[in-house]
């Protein structure tokens, strides 16, 4: 770094438009389309509810969106049989 | 048949009030005759910018319940005799208004003045939607500033989605209007440009205001600025805007600031 880009702020304005034209892209894409996320939740829970009794509380489903890549992370904690109560274990 | 044009951004605080003041004033100036309606039901606002907030006795939702006659609830401006103002309830609330009131109101309204500009409520919720049900035309208001343009965006949407034109299949015509735009800071690379905006919302540009204290002042005066302080860049800028949307084919000068020498010695580059 010189001593120069001291002075040099970097200019903010483009990077709101990039900002901006990523995610009202998404966004336009999914307008009118039911959330995507909460649809993957529920069809995730009812699979695992088939085999193992869980709690809705203990099912996680995100996504994160790039440029490139979205990655999707689904957290189900399942609890030992032991911690579970009897009503749930059922 | 007048023409129906919603003033309407998504995001609060953005200018719609005052920006439905000055086009509208701007418009009656040139001898048509406006209505201008306050869908902010509980918010109402446009009153005190108009400075009739004192001669209110009626007011939309009165109208819509048939408890005060729409002649009785308009309210004409003093400084011009062929700009009227129907304002919001403030006591009630946004379900008070139904949509086949609001219908009936428009149609009426539509019949007998040339324009009819519905000051649209922040949000995209209920208020806001019935102000734009019956547009032909809509103004955006849009601050170069990336929530309000992703809320425009939203809008944009909605208006395309939600409208009776949009839903008989017909086209409403959309502008968009930015409000509070700083040339030197856009120059700086500190602000989104006009053509960023346009680019991101690709809707026709109505008109840009410039940032200025005249309009606060005006604000505080209970003026639109179109009428108090005709000479200055905001007000100029409005009208520019109201003749446009009159259809005259005015091109849009992009207010432009010089760097400054300071900015050069830094080597601030615009975007």
């Amino acid at each position: 770094m010189s001593i120069l880009d001291l002075f040099k702020r970097r200019t903010s304005a483009p990077v709101a438009r990039e900002r901006l034209q990523l995610l009202l892209a998404y966004e336009r894409q999914s307008r009118g389309q039911p959330d995507l996320v909460s649809i993957l939740r529920e069809e995730i829970m009812a699979v695992i509810a088939k085999h193992v009794q869980i709690d809705q509380d203990y099912l996680q489903v995100s996504m994160d969106r790039g440029a490139t890549m979205s990655t999707l992370e689904i957290d189900i904690q399942i609890p030992n049989k032991s911690a579970v109560p009897l009503a749930m274990a059922g | 048949m007048g023409k129906v044009v919603v003033v309407t951004s998504g995001k609060g605080g953005v200018g719609k009030t005052t920006s439905t003041a000055a086009l509208g004033a701007a418009v009656a100036k040139t001898g048509k005759k406006v209505a201008l309606v306050d869908f902010d039901v509980g918010l109402r606002n446009l009153d005190l910018i108009m400075g009739a907030e004192r001669r209110v006795v009626f007011d939309l939702v009165n109208v819509i319940q048939g408890t005060a006659k729409l002649s009785q609830a308009l309210i004409r401006d003093k400084r011009l005799e062929t700009l009227y103002l129907l304002p919001a309830s403030q006591t009630r609330d946004k379900d008070a208004l139904t949509e086949e009131g609001v219908a009936e109101v428009i149609a009426r309204l539509r019949s007998v003045f040339d324009y009819v500009f519905c000051d649209s409520p922040a949000g995209i919720e209920r208020g806001a939607q019935l102000a734009m049900r019956f547009a032909d035309e809509a103004v955006i208001v849009t601050n170069p500033e990336v929530s309000s343009v992703r809320d425009s965006d939203r809008i944009i949407g909605l208006l395309d989605a939600r409208t009776m034109k949009a839903e008989q299949g017909e086209l409403i015509q959309k502008h968009v209007l930015v409000t509070r735009y700083d040339a030197a800071r856009a120059a700086r690379g500190e602000m989104l440009s006009i053509d960023d905006v346009l680019e991101i919302l690709s809707t026709p540009l109505l008109g840009i205001i410039p940032e200025s204290q005249d309009v606060l002042r005006a604000s505080n005066l209970g003026s639109p600025v179109t009428l108090s302080e005709p000479i200055n860049s905001a007000a100029k800028a409005y009208l520019e805007a109201a003749r446009r949307l009159e259809g005259e084919d005015l091109p849009v000068v992009v207010p432009f600031e010089r760097k400054g020498f300071l900015d050069r010695l830094l080597g601030r580059r615009a975007a």
